[in-house]
């Protein structure tokens, strides 16, 4: 270890905006990016972009991928991947259709679900922490397994679930108060709960010290595989979510369930500001690139571009952003 | 000097047939510095490592205030008060200094929420103790900001947390500029100050003289001289009677110093 010299940065005798400027640049970046894409939309198309349904369209679907993005930041800053998410959420939702189409109340079935997904997160973790295996390979590979169990089981054939309309379970969870998407209220409840885990939890806490430095945390006392066996089983849970209410949205469980989520989950992860390299991440970041990648896909075509305009505009999107957070963070070793 | 700490009766490693250490005789007492030297591949390191419970003794005696512990391990180390600064420091540098301080052992309050408040205010106290404080730098700032000796002072500044009675410090200075060195030097003061004891281990004799008032010298898995600061004289003579373990020919140096003892 060699002397590092002084940088000129590092007074602590600075105001109080200047250090909460300092201590959230990532997700402030976050923020600037989606602001600047907004105004660019605004000015393409103004007439649809006054019009609150865009707004309530894309809040619509965004819950559903707040409650994978969230429990992605947990996993990218403890120093692990899970690539096997989009079929867990297939698998809670397929747990929970399956029972609330034989009749079990959608809250229970709900639970039944969860439950299923949360499991299967402790089982992936624990393959991949006690097994020893990257997480990269090994969860692609598991991935591929669960679905296709999924699809040797059901044949390939969907669950229509249109009664579920008419419960109050539907109401509560995935309905509208006056013209506002309910989900979008769990949705925030579970970034406030998320929030208070990764900044002041003890368990948010030993997420940071691991994937900071796994040998020193392992030193003062740790049980580092522990602490990456429960952040994937928060993963599930979150996938468990995911699953269950993309299928509320669409009145129907397919075998693909949530197979289109993967990609755009990683993206809102890393547009979000949480580096690839572990240690550290903002939730606040992550629900932030979730709504830029929601968003862009219904700008783009709003804005009056053709359709296929959409993945070049997400790759920009996704490559200025990096840019611009490898410009803004510094990785200390 | 307080009551024996800690005391090593015929301490034995191997690995395989090698002995890293072969049979240690050494004690602590309370509130003294003790400075271990030797070379390299001289048994320092399993040395700590067996104090610190990380690695198990082959045979030997550990006793904690006079009394024999058995199964001695890294939870036991803790219990006696023996905190360990290893040389890498452990730190986890993207953290603050507060995260640092209390990783694995936070502060909570309900639910397993942190007791943010109380840890800034024990991580102050702590830093406030061994004098690790600067206008450039507060418990919330992140520790891969720090230079070396500051990376150490938060090092110092978590091991004393545990109340621990005795601090071993692997070659704190290591790789360390003066200034740097200078720093860590006033918080081995401070902790040595608060009564603690200290297992200073080092290279560089001048900063082992520096600091410790009896010394331990280490060769080849035993211990070749054990020597208070009074007998010794100054950081030179330790320097000929190191060379003299190392190469013994010609008068040894020690007796020459027994012998002026004597007289």
């Amino acid at each position: 270890m060699t002397d590092t010299p002084t940088p000129d940065n590092r007074s602590i005798e600075r105001s109080w905006a200047h250090r909460f400027v300092l201590a959230n640049r990532a997700s402030l970046g976050t923020m600037a990016v989606f602001v600047l894409m907004m105004i660019l939309f605004f000015i393409g198309n103004p007439a649809v972009f006054s019009d609150y349904r865009i707004y309530y369209s894309v809040l619509t679907t965004l819950p559903v991928a707040i409650f994978v993005v969230v429990p992605m930041v947990f996993l990218v800053t403890v120093g692990e991947i899970d690539l096997s998410f989009p079929a867990v959420m297939a698998l809670g939702a397929w747990v929970f259709a399956l029972c609330a189409q034989s009749g079990i109340d959608p809250f229970i079935s709900l639970f039944a679900g969860v439950a299923v997904a949360v499991l299967t997160g402790a089982a992936i973790g624990f393959i991949v922490v006690y097994g020893g295996l990257s997480s990269l390979v090994a969860t692609l590979g598991l991935s591929f397994l669960i679905r296709g169990g999924i699809l040797i089981a059901t044949g390939g054939k969907s669950i229509a679930m249109l009664s579920l309309k008419d419960t109050v379970a539907y109401q509560v969870l995935s309905g509208t108060i006056y013209g506002f998407p309910v989900q979008m209220i769990w949705a925030a409840l579970f970034v406030v709960a998320s929030v208070l885990l990764y900044n002041r939890h003890k368990f948010g806490a030993r997420v940071h010290c691991v994937g900071d430095n796994p040998d020193s945390a392992e030193q003062m006392g740790i049980d580092t595989k522990k602490v990456r066996v429960y952040t994937f089983v928060f993963m599930g849970f979150g996938a468990g979510l995911a699953g269950i209410f993309s299928t509320m949205i669409n009145f129907t469980w397919w075998p693909t369930t949530g197979d289109s989520y993967l990609l755009p989950t990683l993206a809102a992860v890393f547009v979000g500001g949480t580096p690839t390299w572990g240690g550290i991440g903002t939730v606040i970041g992550g629900t932030i690139g979730a709504v830029i990648v929601s968003f862009i896909q219904v700008g783009i075509v709003s804005a009056g571009l053709d359709g296929f305009y959409v993945q070049f505009f997400n790759g920009l999107i996704i490559i200025l952003s990096l840019i611009g957070h490898r410009w803004n963070q510094i990785r200390y070793r | 000097m307080g009551e024996r700490l800690i005391e090593l009766k015929e301490v034995k490693k191997s690995y395989g047939n090698v002995f890293a250490v072969g049979g240690v005789n050494m004690h602590v007492d309370g509130g003294e510095v003790v400075g271990l030297l030797g070379d390299n591949g001289a048994g320092k390191s399993t040395l700590i490592k067996i104090l610190s419970g990380v690695v198990r003794p082959t045979s030997g005696e550990i006793l904690v205030r006079g009394q024999t512990v058995h199964g001695w391990n890294a939870g036991k180390s803790r219990d006696a008060g023996i905190e360990t600064v290893f040389q890498d420091r452990a730190l986890a540098v993207q953290q603050t200094i507060v995260r640092n301080i209390f990783m694995g052992r936070e502060i909570t309050t309900a639910f397993g929420l942190l007791d943010v408040a109380k840890q800034r205010s024990e991580a102050e106290r702590l830093m406030r103790e061994i004098g690790f404080t600067s206008k450039v730098f507060s418990p919330d700032s992140i520790v891969g900001q720090l230079s070396g000796g500051e990376r150490q002072g938060v090092a110092i500044a978590r091991a004393i947390y545990n109340k621990a009675d005795l601090i071993i410090l692997d070659e704190p200075t290591t790789a360390l500029s003066l200034t740097e060195t200078e720093k860590v030097f006033r918080f081995v003061r401070n902790v040595r100050e608060s009564g603690r004891s200290i297992l200073f281990i080092g290279h560089n004799i001048h900063h082992v003289f520096d600091i410790a008032e009896r010394f331990v010298v280490l060769d080849r898995g035993r211990v070749a001289l054990e020597i208070t600061k009074a007998e010794v004289g100054s950081a030179e003579r330790l320097i000929g009677f190191m060379e003299h373990v190392a190469h013994p020919t010609g008068a040894n140096p020690l007796d020459q110093a027994q012998n002026e003892a004597a007289r």
